[in-house]
Formats: structure tokens, sequence, C-alpha cells
């Protein structure tokens, strides 16, 4: 079976900005997702976890190595893949509906039909009756909800998340991984989700990615995650199996975790 | 005090009014400065003269010619410029090559006090309107062109990439991300390109023009008739501010996406 991403050595080196060294964020990553997995990437603050998102999605051109897409080489912005950013990318001067219905409208479906779409991936997540409010108007949580939909209407194969729910509180995150289950086992994709939360990665996995501190991150271990689905986010982190995992990875993450610290200390104390 | 603010306010008005009336008569009080009782009233002169003027200008209906006139020049002056500002804005903020390239001549076309350009376009334009339109064009465009210039640097990154990867091509992104967001900040700058508008049209008058409330100052002026002057000083002022209000509702119905600062509509 193809990989839905397949990473084969890929290299990423950002051009030096005036004065400074170049920097090497990923440096001989060989990864794959395969088709209709979930699969979450931890690591330390600042280990290059956004820019192989950005690889993926095509924002940011690979220095060396190959990205391939469901078997085929890739290159610029990956139309098959719907990404949900950390920050707030909801266009501010456009109702929740038009936001969810832009990416119809790029594609040229009919005014009347993306509305009809719009309201109804709306409902699905849950925020039926508020189409007609600007993203100022919405709760953090409602936010997001409206980034879903506007990604998923779209029906991407690939679901990009660069932690998409690390700014709510703890309820409504909870609450929103279940949602994102939900949605997910119901028309299975696959998910690159990158999170700096362990417990997150574990509940929410089939396979855990740990990526070493940067520069030059590159994944040190993988971890299948065998709990069983439907999973509910809060229950499962309370199983023994969910404990025992949480243990392992930590371990194997511990160390590079306190590299991480400590270079970003040096970066800043220099 | 704070609720019947309003109140406070014409009262001071009618304060100041008084005041003005009581100290530039002729022969009311005992001479304060000049010897002469028809001084203060030459150089000052008497409100309850002014809105007499005023109320001949309106009940006459002489001024209405003069206010349209001034009014078309600052709404087409507005709307020119407006339009020129956004879109060198957006070429500009879009195209580093041709940014470096104008660079130091908008800064340099900014430094020139523009009012001296009057002459020059009244030459070129003739003593009609287009004169006065063109100097209140030359006011309005840079301050729509370098909000719209910012704006357009400081489109949130995030919302762009996000944009893309819904899919926008080149056009759709100019169409749905950076044009709405130039035109908040071309919003956002709206009351004083309204304001410089209305300047380049009354000074355009007031330089050379058969028409406009500039224009009934002028010759005023050159009756040495203070009432007149004062009259038509206070008819644009109470022109500006209806200008004014007209923009703040304007603005309020346009950017309605806009978080107000007291806004507590949060769900």
């Amino acid at each position: 079976m193809t990989s839905a991403v397949e990473f084969d050595r890929v290299t990423v080196t950002f051009a030096p900005r005036a004065g400074a060294a170049p920097y090497t964020a990923l440096k001989d990553v060989s990864l794959a997702i395969g088709d209709g997995e979930f699969v979450s990437v931890v690591g330390p603050t600042g280990c290059g976890k956004s820019t192989l998102l950005n690889i993926v999605a095509g924002l940011l051109k690979s220095s060396a190595g190959q990205l391939r897409v469901f078997g085929e080489p890739h290159t610029g912005i990956n139309r098959r893949a719907g990404y949900m950013f950390q920050a707030d990318a909801l266009m501010p001067w456009r109702t929740a509906l038009a936001n969810v219905t832009a990416g119809l409208e790029f594609r040229g479906v009919a005014r009347d039909e993306a509305r009809r779409r719009g309201r109804d991936w709306l409902a699905r997540v849950g925020l039926a009756g508020f189409e007609d409010l600007y993203p100022h108007q919405l709760s953090g949580g409602m936010r997001k909800r409206t980034a879903l939909a506007q990604m998923l209407i779209l029906d991407p194969q690939i679901l990009l998340m660069d932690e998409p729910f690390s700014a709510l509180d703890i309820q409504t995150r909870q609450l929103m991984e279940n949602e994102l289950l939900e949605l997910w086992s119901a028309n299975r994709k696959s998910v690159v989700f990158i999170t700096h939360d362990l417990e997150e990665a574990i509940s929410l996995s089939d396979r855990v990615v740990v990526l070493s501190a940067g520069p030059a991150a590159h994944p040190i271990g993988e971890f299948a995650i065998d709990l069983p689905r439907p999973r509910d986010v809060a229950e499962i982190r309370l199983t023994p199996r969910f404990i025992e995992m949480h243990d392992r990875i930590w371990h194997s993450m511990k160390e590079e975790v306190l590299r991480g610290y400590a270079q970003n200390r040096n970066r800043v104390m220099s | 005090m704070r609720k019947h603010l309003w109140i406070w306010q014409l009262v001071m008005l009618v304060v100041i009014f008084t005041a003005w009336q009581l100290l530039a008569q002729p022969d009311l009080l005992p001479p304060l400065v000049w010897e002469n009782p028809n001084r203060a009233s030459f150089f000052f002169g008497e409100p309850v003269k002014i809105f007499g003027v005023i109320w001949e200008w309106f009940t006459a209906g002489a001024i209405y010619q003069h206010l349209w006139v001034t009014l078309q020049e600052t709404a087409l002056a507005f709307v020119i410029g407006s339009a020129l500002g956004l879109a060198f804005g957006l070429w500009l903020g879009l195209s580093p090559t041709a940014s470096a390239l104008f660079d130091p001549y908008i800064t340099a076309v900014n430094a020139m006090p523009r009012v001296v350009l009057a002459p020059i376009f009244m030459v070129w334009f003739g003593l009609g309107i287009w004169s006065k339109v063109a100097l209140g064009v030359t006011l309005v465009f840079f301050i729509v062109f370098f909000n719209v210039y910012q704006g357009v640097r400081e489109v949130s990154p995030v919302v762009l990439n996000n944009t893309v990867m819904l899919g926008a091509n080149r056009r759709q992104l100019l169409r749905y991300v950076y044009l709405p967001s130039a035109t908040s900040w071309v919003f956002s700058s709206l009351h004083t390109a309204v304001g410089m508008a209305f300047v380049g049209a009354v000074v355009g008058e007031y330089l050379g023009s058969a028409r406009g409330v500039g224009y009934l100052i002028q010759q005023a002026e050159g009756a040495f008739d203070i009432n007149t002057v004062f009259a038509g000083i206070l008819v644009l002022t109470a022109f500006a501010l209806v200008l004014d209000f007209a923009v703040g509702r304007a603005e309020r119905r346009l950017l309605v996406w806009r978080p107000a600062q007291s806004e507590t509509e949060q769900l």
C-alpha cells in the first residue's frame, strides 16, 4: 500500500539572515504516514514540528530530499491537504458561514450550493445558528470549530494540524479532541497532528513520532498506540495501558526535551 | 454632569457667543483697548450680525449653490484620491521592486507642501471645480496610500497561508484577503481623508474661483466685511461636522466585522 505522505531524507535549511549562520531545521527526515492513519508528532519546543507540516502543505520547499504524496513526488501547494493552524486563521471580515464556504468559492462551486454545504458543515461542528457571526463575536473554541469545518468541507485526503487546540482551556480542548476523533472515524483521512502535549498525542493517534531537539531535528522514535477505538480522550487517560505508553514515550523524549531547553537557554543568554 | 453633557456643551456655546457679542458691540461697554468704539467690531465682527448673514444666506437661498459646489469638490477629491491611493498602495505593497523604486519619490512628494501646487492646478485645470478637486486629490492620496501600503504589508501571514491552503490563486488572494484588509485601513483613515478633501476644496476656492464657500469668504475679505468672513467660517465648520458624522455612520456600517472596543457580544 502506498503511503499518503512519505518523507524521503528531507532536509530543510533556512537561508541565513543578515549576520547569522544558516539554520538547519530538519535533517534527513524519513517518515511515512499511511492512508487513513492518525499520526502525532511530538517534540521539544522549537524542534521544527511546524516546519515538517509546512513541507507537506507545500508552503515551504525542502532543501534536499523528496516528499511523496500518494506515491508521487510533490512540489508546490498540496491540493490534497487541509491545514489547521495554531493561531486564528479565519478571515476576520467574513462571517462564520462565509469563512467555511471560502474554499468552495475558490473552486468555483455555485453560491447556493456552497452555502447549503457550509450550513451543513457548521451544523456538524455544532455551530448551527451562528452562521452570520463574525470571528471576533465567536469564542476561541467556536473559532476552532469554524476552522475545522472550513478545512473539512473541502474533503482533503490529508489533514495537517498544527497544535490546533493549544490555545483552548482544558475542558473545551477535550471536547474538541473527541469531536475531531468522531469526525475522523466517520471518514478516515490521513492526519498529521503536531503537538507538544504527549497526552493529547497518545489519546488521539494510531502512532506517535518523537522528534529530536533542533537544530537538525529528525525522528528518534516511533510508538504504535494500540488503544482501542472509539476512544474518549478524557477517560482513556486513566487506563493502565495509556499510562504505560505515556511512561515509555516520555522516557525517550525526556533527554531531548532537556537538550532543547538547554539550547534555547543558551541562545537567549548569548 | 456627564448625563446631560450636551446641555452643558450648548451652554458653553451660548456663553462664548454672548461674551463675543458683549466685547465687540460698539458703545456697549466702556472702551477697553481701543479709543474708537467701532474698532473691536471691525476686527472681530459681531455674532448677531454674523448670524444675520447666515440667516440671510439660507432664507434667500444664495448659499446653496456655493455649498453644493464645495460638496461636489470634496466628494470628487475624496473618491478619486482614495481610489488612486488604494490602487497604488496595493501595487507597491505587493511588489517589493516597485516599492523600492518609488520609495524616495513618494517620500519627496509627500514632504512637499502641496498647497503650493494650487496655482499650477489653476493653470492646468482652470478656475472651475477640477483645479480644486486636483488639490484635494493630492492631499487625500497620500493619507490613503500610506495606510493601504502599511495594511498590505501587515496582513496576517497565518490568514494568508490559510487562504492559500484553501485553494485561493493569486487573484483570489487579492480579492479575498488583500483588498478587504486594505479597505479596513482606508476606512480607519477616512475621517482624516475627508477632512483633507475638504481642505483642498476650500483652499482651492479661496485662491481663485467663481463659486463655493471659499469664494464667498475670499470676496467678503476683499470688502473688509468681517461678519461675512466669520459667517462663511461658521458655515464651513458646520458643514465639516455634518460630513464627519456621515463618515462615522458609513464606517460603522461597513466595518461591522471589526471588534468594537466595548463590545460584549461574545458567545
